[in-house]
């Protein structure tokens, strides 16, 4: 590097502060990987590399039960907020802008702006009266709460690709004869289709890892796998809570990489 | 009977906008294309003739007036469903599919067979030369091998016309020469109309058989290319085609009267009063001063081009022209600034203006 050239990187202390962020961002994490292999009852003192916990979590049916729900909500929630998220984008993009397109924008990401726990209190408020006059207790109140705060999530990645396709394509389709409805499906949705599973995925993945509005929202033995693990920890702290955590932290990080591949792919 | 125009258009209005705010992009336009034709709509950017375009593939509808292709009004059907295709400026090549099903894609909209599918795609890749690349992405393609796809694509379904927005803007001057060759052999090949949209008055003279001059919205004048440079009616054509000189004259009698007395006979009959007279600068001579016929001029510069050079004159009346002049095999050089001299042209040069 030429003598004189400004460098931020060597300015005093930019290593140590570097050094400093990645050790609070990963110190924790790594404490808890390791952790949940250790063999001693204690989450502090190391008495050996073992899956007891894992072994224990797998038995455990509280946690399957809190799991399977996990997964439901999620894949629910995410499927439906995709879908929705899916119409907002193309409705936002495609056409010329609309008088109160902003309005849209800023709408549809309430949940980004609204402090959590004001949509918590909010929705538990809510909630309990549709309770109270249906008598209806099931899922369906988590399922569409997650569904709602998923929908901006899902929408960023697909609003970003849509904003990135020559609307030309679809002019050329109707050009060949092709209908509104097989523009569509044989033009648009290919080609936001990475756009729509990297969504699908964010979406997954913020609702998996929910605690406030889930605690709110949930009736009783209503627990998905984060609030089950709140609950564990108010009690006593396991190494089964570790070995949870663990699972959880790959299935999120195998996620959200093939969310990055995915977004990559298109430049 | 006559047979119906490939396509035409019936006081064609297009605006853009509403109220007060409207702009007239296309201000009641009626053209008449010919079966087998190669047209071109030539005009600066924003005169009007994309929208033209637009408005016969069916992207953008009329405000008022007719579209017909093939002698049927299709002013209110949708792109999908009029017999014409397009070639896109950006190409517009599906970049999720591979050359051959980009080639195949019309076919499958319109519900022909596999086999013929097949066949036919098969058919048009080898028409473009491109067979070798069927398999390909889009994105792996030169730019001259994309503009033979968006060919191939549109040619697939056989279409009653094909326009072409603008095609070869995006290719180097070399590839653009070679594309200009290909298109006309496609076009003869083929049979089929083509609409073709340029603002390089070049590409226009020498592919179309005819071509309408467009401008603000309007066409100035239809013709054959020899027609319209030989020929223009109006001051716009005779500048955009080609380098012209204008002229101040008065007709009177079939003759054309300069200023400085200098009369010369009309071969083509023009009512009397003040017009605008062009002629061409490469149908001008000079010669001695004070020849019979000759406007008299003083040269205030000459530019040498190797194969001719361009002399600048001014005529008494102030009037400034360009004359080119062939050079001299022994390289002797042209004429001096500020020497006088006489400026002549034979009388099928002089070009009596509409306005």
């Amino acid at each position: 590097m030429a003598r004189g050239t400004f460098t931020v990187t060597r300015l005093p202390g930019f290593n140590g502060i570097a050094i400093a962020v990645f050790v609070a961002l990963y110190a924790p994490i790594a404490m808890l990987v390791v952790n949940s292999f250790n063999a001693g009852d204690s989450i502090a003192i190391w008495e050996g590399t073992s899956l007891r916990w894992y072994e224990r979590a797998w038995a455990n049916a509280q946690v399957k039960d809190a799991t399977l729900r996990s997964l439901i909500i999620a894949t629910t929630a995410a499927t439906v907020a995709t879908i929705a998220a899916t119409m907002v984008a193309l409705a936002t993009t495609r056409k010329k802008p609309f008088r109160g397109q902003t309005a849209v924008y800023v709408a549809i990401n309430q949940p980004l702006m609204v402090p959590e726990i004001v949509t918590a209190v909010a929705l538990l408020i809510f909630f309990a009266t549709i309770k109270v006059a249906t008598g209806y207790q099931g899922l369906g109140y988590l399922i569409l709460a997650h569904t709602a705060f998923c929908i901006p999530f899902a929408y960023l990645p697909i609003r970003a690709r849509l904003e990135g396709m020559d609307m030309t394509l679809e002019t050329a389709a109707a050009d060949l004869y092709a209908t509104h409805w097989r523009t569509f499906r044989y033009v648009t949705l290919p080609l936001m289709a990475p756009g729509i599973l990297a969504g699908f995925m964010l979406a997954f993945v913020t609702s998996l890892d929910d605690v406030v509005i889930t605690l709110f929202v949930k009736s009783a033995g209503q627990d998905t796998l984060p609030t089950y693990l709140l609950g564990q920890i108010r009690r006593q702290v396991t190494g089964e809570v570790n070995a949870i955590s663990t699972v959880l932290l790959c299935l999120t990080v195998a996620l959200l990489t093939t969310f990055f591949l995915l977004t990559r792919k298109k430049s | 009977m006559t047979e119906a125009p490939a396509v035409e258009a019936r006081s064609a209005v297009k605006e853009f906008g509403q109220g007060e705010t409207a702009v007239r992009a296309l201000d009641t336009v009626s053209v008449a294309i010919r079966k087998g034709e190669f047209f071109t709509l030539l005009g600066p950017s924003g005169c009007g003739k994309t929208t033209l375009l637009r408005l016969i593939a069916g992207f953008d509808s009329t405000t008022s007036g007719a579209i017909l292709i093939d002698g049927e009004d299709v002013s209110e059907l949708p792109p999908n469903r009029r017999p014409v295709n397009t070639v896109f400026q950006s190409y517009a090549l599906f970049p999720h599919l591979t050359v051959a099903q980009n080639v195949a894609f019309g076919l499958e909209m319109l519900g022909r067979p596999k086999g013929e599918v097949a066949a036919r795609t098969a058919e048009m890749l080898a028409l473009v030369k491109l067979d070798q690349l069927a398999g390909r992405k889009t994105s792996q393609l030169s730019g001259g091998q994309q503009q033979r796809v968006a060919l191939a694509r549109a040619l697939a379904p056989r279409p009653k016309v094909l326009l072409l927005d603008e095609p070869l803007s995006a290719l180097d001057l070399k590839l653009r020469k070679e594309m200009q060759g290909e298109l006309k052999r496609l076009q003869l090949e083929t049979g089929i109309t083509f609409v073709f949209v340029t603002h390089d008055q070049e590409e226009a003279l020498t592919m179309s058989d005819r071509i309408g001059v467009m401008s603000g919205g309007r066409i100035l004048q239809i013709g054959t290319p020899r027609e319209i440079y030989a020929h223009p009616t109006n001051r716009f054509v005779a500048d955009f085609i080609g380098e012209t000189n204008f002229l101040s004259a008065r007709v009177r009698g079939g003759k054309a009267v300069f200023g400085g007395g200098v009369e010369v006979p009309l071969s083509r009959p023009a009512a009397d009063g003040d017009v605008t007279i062009a002629i061409r600068p490469e149908h001008m001579r000079l010669v001695p001063q004070g020849m019979a016929g000759a406007l008299s001029g003083t040269v205030s510069h000459a530019i040498y081009f190797g194969t001719d050079s361009h002399v600048h004159l001014k005529l008494i009346d102030g009037t400034e022209i360009v004359v080119r002049q062939q050079t001299d095999p022994d390289g002797s050089g042209g004429p001096k600034p500020g020497a006088v001299l006489g400026v002549s042209f034979p009388p099928a040069a002089v070009q009596v203006l509409e306005d």
